[in-house]
């Protein structure tokens, strides 16, 4: 039986200056990457598919799996690209990693790349966090210079190459072709598959494209083993995981423990709800899953649980509201944000999203009108399934979960304006001290 | 303005970088704005150039990310988070007094030219709900006095240091940053602080922590097939593609986002 908590990516983040290759090497850095480089590429995927290691992007596929898919006998270059765009509104574990111990990301991309045969790896980071692109490209020199990276990796023959590649502000580039499409100089707009990445990614090659946490994981698999990392977790939803808590509770921040864990308990450990407060809804994975209430408190957040209760586990993005808050401006305002994001590349999502925002700027406003709430499922359903890329989907989620378990707060928007409901300073962080 | 023969040779270099130079482009149009001050028509030029492609694509690029700016910035880019999470913790409030106090709407400039203000979309730092970011660096749990007193602190021009990361240098330093160039700050802030830090202090006052590397136990029921995989994966999307790549007149093999 493992302990509750098990901190394995987040364990050096106490430590004084972890982001240097000095720190890491003092636990052990790096020394997964000397046992990968002595292992042939087809053993490192064979372990890490072994190991049950699932994406922890959002979607959960197999890691192992992803890897094996790239066609070897294919020519062309291979690429490997990190996805490091985090984004999805709730979503906050990979940014203070990459600050904390840049050194752990930038080990697995080298063992990954060596796995695949890429010759050439991309960290795709979000523009908009200044710090974490310093850390980040502190961290690859200091790699260059320790010949970890660059010709002849620690004289194994193997050479590698990495660029720190910073984004611009697009939320699409989270979605893995509009990202390929953006690391080619282009707008972030989604690729039709097939042909997938794997076969024709980056350049038209063969690409392997992982979210920062998967392949942050990977030297710990390496150095202890897949049984050490199936150890923890659950049959299907094996090791551990970085779980983000936030909003309205004593304690918020990162959570690292094994696939599994409840809600309740990771709310219990931080000593509970804030201050007179109840659990009333919250995303399990950032707010392109399906919103939950209070019932699913003690449903095991792994990837089935989460999935048989009709959301999904995502990125662990669990964004608690307690009673003050009113659902319909939470709704409105990710649909806001889904507008805002949305591409523009195909109909459904790009008028949709429009559509959504004024029918629920009118429910919140207290002036909706006969119909507004079945306009709006008429809506997601013409959007779900329907939209070039998931974001129009998730897009979807939030409306149609929060229609499902509180649609007389829909209702009510017929003639009374959220802001009377519930009055919006008393959700705030410093509740009442600037109302007065 | 006209570029400088540095930034022309810079530009150039990052150009330089990756296999095929478009891929430079983003990079090079952050690098246009910290020596412009925004995405300048000569700047655009100037990429479309050495990139050989046309202006008109160098645009479309342009307009399509919000970091991007057509009109100058003030010396500091001020951003209030008002996604869901932050915007119910008080987001909501805190941008509309720092309007108020600026006397400015969204995405405009301080009469002395000192702060844009802008509300942006999540972060990435949720529990440090309400955020604000400075030039991109954080600030951790702003309450609307906070907030005012951050910005005055900037327009007076004394010295401001993020709560995870460096000393506020400015917006324009910073894109030289986020374009490829390193400015030295590196070493400082903290590793990681306060929300960060929760699971891990729990774990230690308990004693918690994973079993040691090399402990071993539990059974395999990790996917052996794609079509296994796909059940795996959670979304439906990703059944789906499956389901398209097996059919016959398909050969490729791929899976779902990640």
């Amino acid at each position: 039986m493992t302990d509750l908590l098990t901190p394995v990516l987040t364990a050096d983040w106490g430590t004084d200056r972890a982001w240097t290759l000095q720190e890491y090497r003092k636990t052990g850095g790096y020394d997964a990457l000397k046992k990968a480089l002595a292992m042939a590429p087809a053993d490192v995927v064979e372990l890490v598919k072994e190991s049950g290691l699932r994406g922890r992007g959002g979607a959960g596929f197999p890691t192992g799996m992803k890897w094996s898919f790239i066609p070897q006998d294919n020519p062309k270059p291979k690429y490997l690209v990190v996805n490091a765009d985090e984004s999805e509104p709730g979503t906050c574990k990979d940014i203070p990693f990459m600050m904390a111990t840049p050194h752990t990301l930038i080990e697995g991309v080298i063992i990954a790349a060596h796995a695949i045969n890429a010759k050439q790896a991309f960290i795709y980071v979000r523009g908009e966090v200044l710090h974490v692109i310093r850390r980040l490209r502190a961290a690859c020199r200091e790699a260059y210079e320790a010949g970890y990276l660059g010709q002849d990796i620690l004289g194994s023959g193997i050479s590698i190459d990495l660029v720190i590649h910073a984004g611009a502000g697009a939320y699409i580039c989270g979605e893995e072709t509009a990202l390929l499409d953006s690391l080619e100089g282009r707008r972030g707009q989604p690729r039709l598959r097939p042909p997938f990445p794997a076969v024709e990614g980056l350049y038209a090659s063969p690409t392997v494209i992982n979210n920062v946490e998967s392949i942050a994981s990977v030297p710990s698999i390496v150095r202890g083993g897949h049984e050490w990392f199936a150890s923890m977790g659950t049959e299907k939803s094996k090791g551990y995981v970085i779980y983000s808590l936030s909003g309205h509770v004593k304690r918020p921040g990162q959570y690292e423990a094994p696939l599994g864990i409840t809600l309740r308990q990771l709310i219990d450990l931080g000593g509970g709800m804030r201050e007179g407060s109840e659990l009333k809804f919250w995303t399990p994975g950032g707010s392109s899953t399906p919103l939950l209430t209070a019932e699913h408190l003690d449903m095991p957040l792994d990837y089935e649980s989460v999935g048989a209760a009709g959301s999904m586990l995502g990125t662990r993005a669990l964004q608690i509201f307690d009673q003050t808050t009113s659902v319909v401006r939470c709704v409105l305002r990710w649909t806001e944000f889904y507008k805002h994001e949305s591409c523009g590349k195909c109909t459904p999502c790009r008028e949709g999203t429009w559509w959504l925002v004024q029918t629920l700027q009118r429910l919140d406003a207290g002036q909706g009108r006969e119909g507004d709430i079945e306009l709006l499922v008429d809506l997601c359903e013409n959007i779900l399934g329907r939209s070039f890329c998931a974001l129009g989907d998730g897009a979807t989620s939030p409306i149609t979960s929060a229609i499902k378990h509180f649609r007389e707060e829909f209702e009510a928007g017929m003639h009374t304006p959220s802001s009377e409901l519930f009055p919006p300073a008393a959700s705030t962080l410093f509740g009442q001290e600037v109302t007065a | 303005m006209t570029l400088s023969d540095v930034t022309l040779s810079e530009l150039s270099e990052l150009a330089g970088r990756y296999p095929q130079a478009r891929s430079a482009l983003l990079p090079m149009l952050h690098l246009i704005q910290s020596a412009e001050g925004h995405v300048t028509n000569e700047g655009v030029e100037v990429c479309a150039r050495i990139l050989g492609i046309s202006a008109a694509e160098v645009s479309g690029v342009a307009t399509f990310y919000t970091m991007y700016k057509r009109r100058p910035m003030g010396e500091h880019h001020v951003g209030v988070c008002t996604n869901t999470l932050c915007a119910v913790m008080g987001g909501d409030l805190i941008f509309e007094r720092l309007k108020g106090h600026l006397d400015v709407g969204n995405d405009e400039t301080t009469e002395d030219g000192q702060v844009t203000l802008e509300h942006i979309e999540c972060n990435a730092a949720c529990d440090f709900a309400p955020v604000m970011t400075v030039n991109w660096e954080f600030f951790d749990n702003q309450t609307p006095e906070s907030a005012v007193e951050l910005v005055d602190k900037l327009r007076a021009g004394e010295m401001v240091q993020a709560t995870r990361g460096a000393t506020i240098t400015s917006w324009r330093a910073a894109e030289r940053v986020i374009a490829g160039f390193e400015d030295g700050l590196v070493d400082e802030g903290p590793t990681a602080a306060g929300a960060s830090l929760a699971g891990l202090e729990i774990a230690k006052e308990r004693g918690w922590a994973a079993p040691a590397y090399g402990a071993s136990s539990g059974s395999d029921g990790t996917a052996e097939t794609k079509e296994g995989a796909a059940e795996q994966a959670d979304t439906s999307r990703a059944e789906t593609e499956t389901i398209i790549e097996e059919s016959p007149a398909q050969t490729s093999k791929e899976d779902s986002d990640d």
